[in-house]
């Protein structure tokens, strides 16, 4: 899932401004599940916004809705009415969310809300950890099911580095090391050749490096066949 | 309440059935007296205490908000009490984040059979929000918040 959690009150405040109508839009995805900006987080968000404003004596009329997703048209296409009525929209999804927000309704001035962090999953109840870097290029089957681009501080293709003692990444105490864990795995499943494999460079095009990414799929596509 | 007679303060209390709720009972059983600013919400477990609602009572006009539940360890549903404990803690973060006080609100441990104990902690949560004053939030007449849970316009 994408996690995020919420800026602080006070940049939020900020970025309102002095807009008086506040739509916050929540959204029903991963947001929800890493409680940062589901329906109850938009609730809670909305409701201490308007305290906060009628404390400063600028009150603001705040409402909140939630959408089951932020990021796709058909979801946030019946916030139209609430969008045209509301002076700024503040946008509790990730980023692809207010950005959807904002193609779609580009009279809106859409704010975020959220800190959009990374890919990950809850390792226990109230902690996420990133999982998944996004490179385009998955190694996963060469190291166990344990990425070293998303967790290793290095990003090492052949690890681990001089900076891993006892299993702990040198750059924090609360860090494994990533190649630590791969190597733990391979042993286990009697795949430690794997680890000998030397890998060469990374091709980064897939990943940022090759610029904003795109995927195509011409059997999905519904606009070529209408052009034609 | 006339026209020009000062708001008074007025505090919810989030009572667990298992323990605070009886121990609030016991203290009517026993008269025993207690500031009449509380106005007492009796909920399964404050485990089901829920942030947002917290947030609700302090926008439509409380002073403030008091959380009982049982003994630590004696939760009746194993850990409803500390679960509610760490929300406190979430919602004092909010309040000055918002700009009120975050003595206004308080959790407690009772067992049901400390009525007496309940009046003690109703007086010192009642005294402790007299301290901060009645609640910015709450209009000079005493009304609460036009708005209802999703920001709309609610009877006047």
């Amino acid at each position: 899932m994408i996690v995020a959690e919420q800026k602080p009150l006070e940049e939020i405040k900020g970025l309102l401004a002095e807009a008086k109508r506040v739509l916050v839009v929540g959204c029903g995805t991963c947001v929800t599940v890493c409680f940062a900006g589901g329906e109850k987080e938009a609730g809670i968000l909305a409701t201490s916004l308007r305290m906060a404003s009628k404390i400063d004596g600028q009150p603001k009329d705040v409402t909140h809705t939630t959408v089951q997703r932020q990021c796709e048209w058909e979801y946030i296409d019946s916030l139209g009415d609430q969008i045209r009525e509301a002076d700024i929209v503040l946008s509790v999804g990730c980023g692809v969310g207010v950005q959807a927000l904002v193609e779609r309704f580009p009279e809106a001035w859409v704010v975020p809300g959220l800190n959009t962090a990374f890919m990950g999953m809850p390792t226990e109840q109230g902690v996420w950890e990133e999982r998944c870097a996004a490179c385009g290029s998955c190694i996963l089957g060469l190291t166990g099911g344990i990425c070293p681009i998303a967790r290793c501080a290095k990003q090492l293709l052949n690890g681990p580095c001089g900076g891993s003692q006892n299993g702990v990444c040198e750059i924090s105490k609360d860090l494994p090391c990533a190649w630590q864990l791969i190597y733990d795995r391979l042993k286990s499943q009697n795949r430690l050749h794997l680890i000998t494999q030397i890998q060469p460079p990374k091709d980064w095009s897939t990943s940022r490096d090759g610029g904003p990414r795109r995927i195509t799929r011409e059997d999905l596509r519904l606009a070529a066949e209408v052009s034609e | 309440m006339g026209e020009n007679a000062p708001a008074r303060i007025q505090i919810v209390a989030y009572c667990c059935h298992y323990c605070a709720y009886a121990a609030a009972d016991l203290a009517g059983v026993l008269r025993l007296r207690y500031p009449p600013d509380m106005r007492i919400v009796e909920i399964p477990c404050t485990g089901r205490l829920d942030v947002l609602e917290v947030l609700h009572a302090f926008e439509h006009g409380a002073d403030g908000v008091m959380v009982a539940g049982c003994l630590e360890g004696d939760c009746h549903f194993q850990a409803g009490n500390l679960n509610a404990r760490r929300r406190v803690a979430r919602v004092k973060n909010l309040l000055t984040a918002i700009g009120l006080e975050p003595e206004r609100i308080e959790m407690f441990n009772l067992s049901s059979a400390m009525g007496r104990q309940f009046a003690d902690i109703a007086v010192q949560m009642s005294q402790q929000t007299a301290g901060l004053g009645p609640s910015p939030l709450k209009s000079a007449n005493g009304r609460t918040s036009p708005t209802g849970p999703a920001g709309e316009r609610i009877g006047d």
